[in-house]
């Protein structure tokens, strides 16, 4: 008789436990974006997946919100629409905006001290300078990236040049250029020295040439911009020069999307982009090629990219707990090298490369250490209050320079006026 | 069974609310409601919107991108609109003439518009792709300087203008193939016993017959050079410095990428002001064509 | 490019041949990008820009594209948003231009002016305010949302306003003789005479709300209420290069349907313009 009741009071409590248990289950949605191609939503609905499985009071999901900027505004429409998710991975240069607009709350509420020192300060600073603000944490790094250079080694062999170097600084990139840009009969191009996308947002691989002439274009506060710095000026005054001095590349804007196929078609012989291209020119460029670091000037220097996870503040505090702790999880080095190693993004705690899964990937692949090396010398993407609005007046100022329409200090200083405009109210 | 005149306007009151209601839901009352919030500022999280007058008008005056992006405006419709009639007309006129192959080439200008433009906008983008896309592999063959068609301030505009030429000719050729069709033969006949040629025909016969269809299509047309900005969005983003920006899109920009709603809402009333005119100016005409009939 | 004399005089018509030859290259200059869709749709993405002739075909990027986003939901979302946008515009815009077309009531010239100048006043263009209404209304990211500023057409009341005033006012009489009701007249007489327009605008409609991208961008978060327009353009776009032959296999997938209706029923899309009397 006993056995029987302690089995009947064991069903009853295991039941109600279990009961309470879901009635206690938190639901939390987050945005994503995608923002290169291959296997990354799927990889991130699996890793969702895994942790909702090892965790069972929480249910996670996983929304896809297209590029980085529809995620954006998806997450700043859902919040202003009285429905925001929890948290979301949006840009890490959204993040003065989404202060500005108060739909997030730093991580260090959520956090203990012990956390603070293992887990907060354990990603790369560089990551953490588009993240942090009046020393809180905003952001934490998910998916980053640096541009880097890629070169193609046919192409370098054919020219003469010695197939495993690239070019170390900006001198040897517009020797190099000039020596594989090749010409048909009729004075038309076929191949390109280098090609630096330049259409839509300019402004990010131009900081792979403004911070290596010495230049930061913004401060941590994000309320005064640096546009017209001298240095600032030489870099768009290179930029410029490549195609209208040197004739190493494309003139006019250059477009993003076409670019890894214009480097596997063989129209340009280097490119610059994103590390998370890695995976997509692993797989589709039909010969060698080779990723090096953004070629130095005055020092070696790239921005960084990419997107952290944000925890917004209309939620309850089990929700931010339970967020918390997943983003935790999410960037811990097991579940970093998972991700990094199926996108190309850089995964961002240095505990994270010595997992034998990312030591053994860098092994088999070292192009994938260079925007790692990079690090070192990166520094933040340009970020301020009313972001948009003042990177687009950046990035008009670079178009019409590449465009030829105005000089590189015009543009430049007409940017830093209406940049100043617009940020006065911020200071 | 007689009916009162009170009789006649509760009924058709009632006929009427449920299609003023949206109508005034979605279209008089934001559009008051745009007019009004042009003069506040925008709402921030941390900050209220504050009354400022004409502070948002002022701002526009002075806004570069603005001026630049309603000029754009402009040579897009001065473009498109003749363009695309003149194209749909003659369309139109070959399609209705028995052509050999008229079905298929009914088909082929119609395409068109059954297809998503912003689908249609990474075909398009391929083919202005400087180097290996479609336009200078051709024009490779003929030795041409290679162009970079988007990606230049002088060609970015005319490339946009190109795709939305291209997007709405097939739609306006039914409404000209329709009217073709209700043209009676005879006065063809009767024309030519007369010894009158072809172009004397179409001239003073066929085309006036074909004004309140011409009107009307160039009623689509203008909204068209207003409304058509998807392509743009794939493309060019508005660029190069804004080459190719038109207003809707910098609305969208502004709105959506800046939040400045406030302002976004001024731009707005810019675009209602200009719309209006035109369409005040439109219906005048279209209602006397209508009526004379 | 003039309708043709009846008589002809030669055997080979210069004119009619320099007609043809133009009407030829204006329509395969038309076809090109639909046809570029087509070879990439169908070859590898080595072929994106080489144009081969015997190169293999596949049907891997369909696969492919249909894996990586969820068509198929797309595809119910828009069938079900434009559906319902042509459903409720026949009913609202036919009991408005009945009221237009056959009643006289105080304000029928000012209400009528109203109703016109959404011809050229469209939602599109009131997105900010429009985005903020249905905020308020809760609506946002519902395929309702997407719709609701477009069911009151001014278009279609005018349409239809002009069909109804072109039916003869004995039928009408007629009618109310045998005892109908307003409404009644509405659905015996008028709606069954106003087929042709019925089914011309309701072409254009569906057309135009088919391709609609800008507003549907803004008001639908989530796949459960993406129609295939932003579905595509989201699919589109990555930092890792346009692969135009997924693309084009997902623009194929998603313009399909619309096509093929319209290869099939041509003829009939003409006729109704026609009988419509859309001048």
């Amino acid at each position: 008789m006993f056995p029987k009741i302690f089995k009947i009071a064991s069903v009853a409590s295991l039941t109600s436990l279990a009961a309470v248990g879901s009635a206690f289950a938190v639901d939390l949605e987050f945005y994503f974006p995608v923002a290169v191609g291959g296997a990354a939503a799927t990889t991130i609905e699996k890793l969702t997946a895994d942790y909702v499985a090892a965790n069972p009071g929480v249910n996670i999901e996983a929304i896809y919100a297209g590029s980085y900027s529809d995620a954006g505004v998806k997450a700043l429409t859902a919040a202003r629409g009285g429905k925001p998710p929890q948290l979301s991975v949006l840009l890490s240069t959204q993040m003065f905006t989404l202060i500005d607009e108060d739909v997030i709350v730093p991580f260090d509420d959520f956090v203990s001290a012990d956390e603070q020192e293992s887990w907060i300060n354990g990603f790369y600073p560089s990551f953490m300078e588009n993240s942090q603000t009046g020393g809180k944490t905003y952001g934490i790094p998910f998916q980053r990236s640096t541009p880097v250079l890629y070169w193609n080694k046919k192409a370098f062999a054919e020219a003469g040049l010695d197939p495993d170097v690239a070019p170390a600084n900006w001198d040897e990139m517009v020797e190099f250029g000039k020596k594989l840009t090749k010409k048909d009969d009729s004075g038309n191009v076929t191949q390109w020295g280098v090609r630096i996308p330049s259409a839509g947002f300019p402004y990010w691989l131009f900081q792979g040439l403004s911070t290596p002439a010495g230049a930061i274009l913004a401060n941590s506060d994000g309320n005064k911009t640096n546009f017209n710095d001298p240095k600032v000026v030489e870099a768009l005054e290179y930029l410029v020069d490549l195609s209208a001095k040197h004739g190493v590349m494309q003139p006019g804007s250059i477009e993003w999307g076409p670019t890894p196929k214009a480097f596997f078609e063989g129209e340009t012989a280097m490119m610059w982009t994103t590390t998370g291209n890695l995976v997509n020119v692993r797989t589709n460029a039909p010969f060698d090629f080779g990723v090096a670091m953004l070629p130095a000037k005055e020092r070696r220097g790239a921005p960084t990219g990419g997107g952290n996870f944000y925890l917004f503040k209309d939620s309850t505090d089990e929700q931010k707990d339970a967020a918390v702790d997943f983003v935790q999880w999410i960037t811990s080095p097991e579940q970093a090298a998972v991700w990094s190693i199926a996108t190309g993004y850089v995964a961002p705690r240095p505990d994270a490369w010595e997992t034998d899964a990312l030591k053994a990937y860098a092994a088999d692949f070292p192009p994938a250490l260079v925007a790692r090396d990079q690090l070192e010398f990166a520094v933040a993407e340009l970020s301020t209050y009313e972001n948009g609005k003042v990177t687009q007046t950046f990035n008009d100022a670079l178009a019409s320079a590449i465009a030829g329409e105005k000089t590189a200090q015009e543009a430049l200083d007409q940017a830093q006026a209406t940049a100043d405009r617009i940020l006065k109210p911020y200071r | 069974m007689r009916n009162s005149a009170r009789h006649q306007w509760i009924y058709a009151w009632l006929l009427l609310s449920p299609a003023m209601i949206f109508l005034i839901t979605f279209t008089h009352y934001p559009a008051v409601q745009t007019v009004i919030s042009s003069f506040f500022s925008t709402a921030r999280g941390r900050r209220e919107s504050v009354f400022i007058g004409w502070d948002n008008y002022t701002t526009l005056m002075a806004d570069e991108v603005f001026w630049k992006v309603l000029v754009n405006n402009f040579w897009y419709a001065v473009w498109t609109i003749p363009l695309s009639i003149i194209l749909s007309l003659a369309m139109a006129l070959w399609v209705n003439d028995k052509l050999r192959g008229r079905g298929f080439l009914r088909m082929a200008y119609f395409t068109p518009t059954v297809l998503p433009l912003i689908a249609v906008a990474n075909i398009w983008l391929f083919f202005y792709t400087p180097g290996f896309g479609l336009i200078d592999q051709i024009r490779g063959l003929f030795a041409y300087p290679e162009q970079n068609w988007m990606g230049s301030p002088d060609t970015a505009l005319y490339s946009m203008i190109a795709v939305a030429i291209w997007k709405e000719a097939g739609f306006f050729m039914i409404f000209y193939l329709a009217a073709l069709q209700t043209i009676p033969p005879s006065l063809r006949e009767a024309a030519s016993i007369e010894g009158a040629g072809k172009f004397y025909y179409f001239r003073r016969i066929a085309f006036p017959l074909l004004m309140p269809t011409t009107l009307f299509v160039s009623v689509n047309a203008v909204i068209n050079s207003f409304r058509l900005v998807d392509h743009i969005f794939v493309m060019t983003e508005g660029g190069p410095n804004n080459a190719s920006s038109l207003l809707l899109f910098y609305i969208y920009e502004v709105a959506f990428d800046y939040w400045d709603t406030a302002y976004a809402a001024t731009l707005t009333v810019v675009m209602l002001a200009i719309l209006t005119t035109v369409a005040i100016g439109q219906f005048f005409f279209l209602d006397k064509k209508v009526h004379y009939k | 490019m003039t309708p043709q004399s009846t008589f002809r005089r030669k055997s080979f018509d210069f004119d009619r041949f320099l007609n043809t030859f133009g009407a030829w290259c204006l329509a395969l200059l038309w076809l090109l990008p639909l046809l570029y869709a087509v070879w990439t749709a169908f070859h590898p993405s080595e072929y994106e820009t080489r144009f081969s002739l015997f190169s293999p075909l596949t049907l891997q990027n369909f696969i492919q594209a249909w894996n990586e986003a969820p068509f198929a939901r797309y595809f119910l979302n828009t069938v079900i948003l434009v559906t319902g946008i042509v459903a409720a515009q026949f009913f609202l815009c036919t009991l408005a231009a009945y009221a237009f077309a056959r009643f006289t009531f105080p304000g029928r010239s000012f209400l009528f002016t109203l109703v016109l100048l959404q011809l050229l006043v469209m939602p599109d263009i009131l997105i900010v305010q429009n985005y903020q209404t249905m905020r308020s209304f809760g609506l946002i990211d519902t395929i309702a949302a997407i719709g609701l500023p477009y069911i009151a057409s001014g278009f279609g009341i005018f349409l239809l306003r002009q069909t109804f005033m072109t039916v003869p006012k004995e039928l009408d009489e007629a009618a109310r003789v045998e005892g109908c009701s307003f409404l009644g007249v509405l659905w015996r007489v008028y709606i069954p005479l106003a087929k042709p327009t019925y089914l011309a605008y309701g072409l254009v409609s569906v057309s135009h709300h088919w391709n609609n991208f800008v507003w549907p961008l803004i008001v639908t978060n989530s796949v459960e209420t993406r129609p295939l327009t932003v579905g595509l353009s989201i699919f589109a776009v990555t930092d890792s290069g346009i692969q135009w032959s997924v693309i084009n296999a997902a623009t194929l997938m998603t313009s399909g349907p619309l096509l093929i209706a319209f290869l099939l029923f041509q003829r009939q899309f003409v006729q109704s313009f026609i009988r419509a009397g859309i001048k």
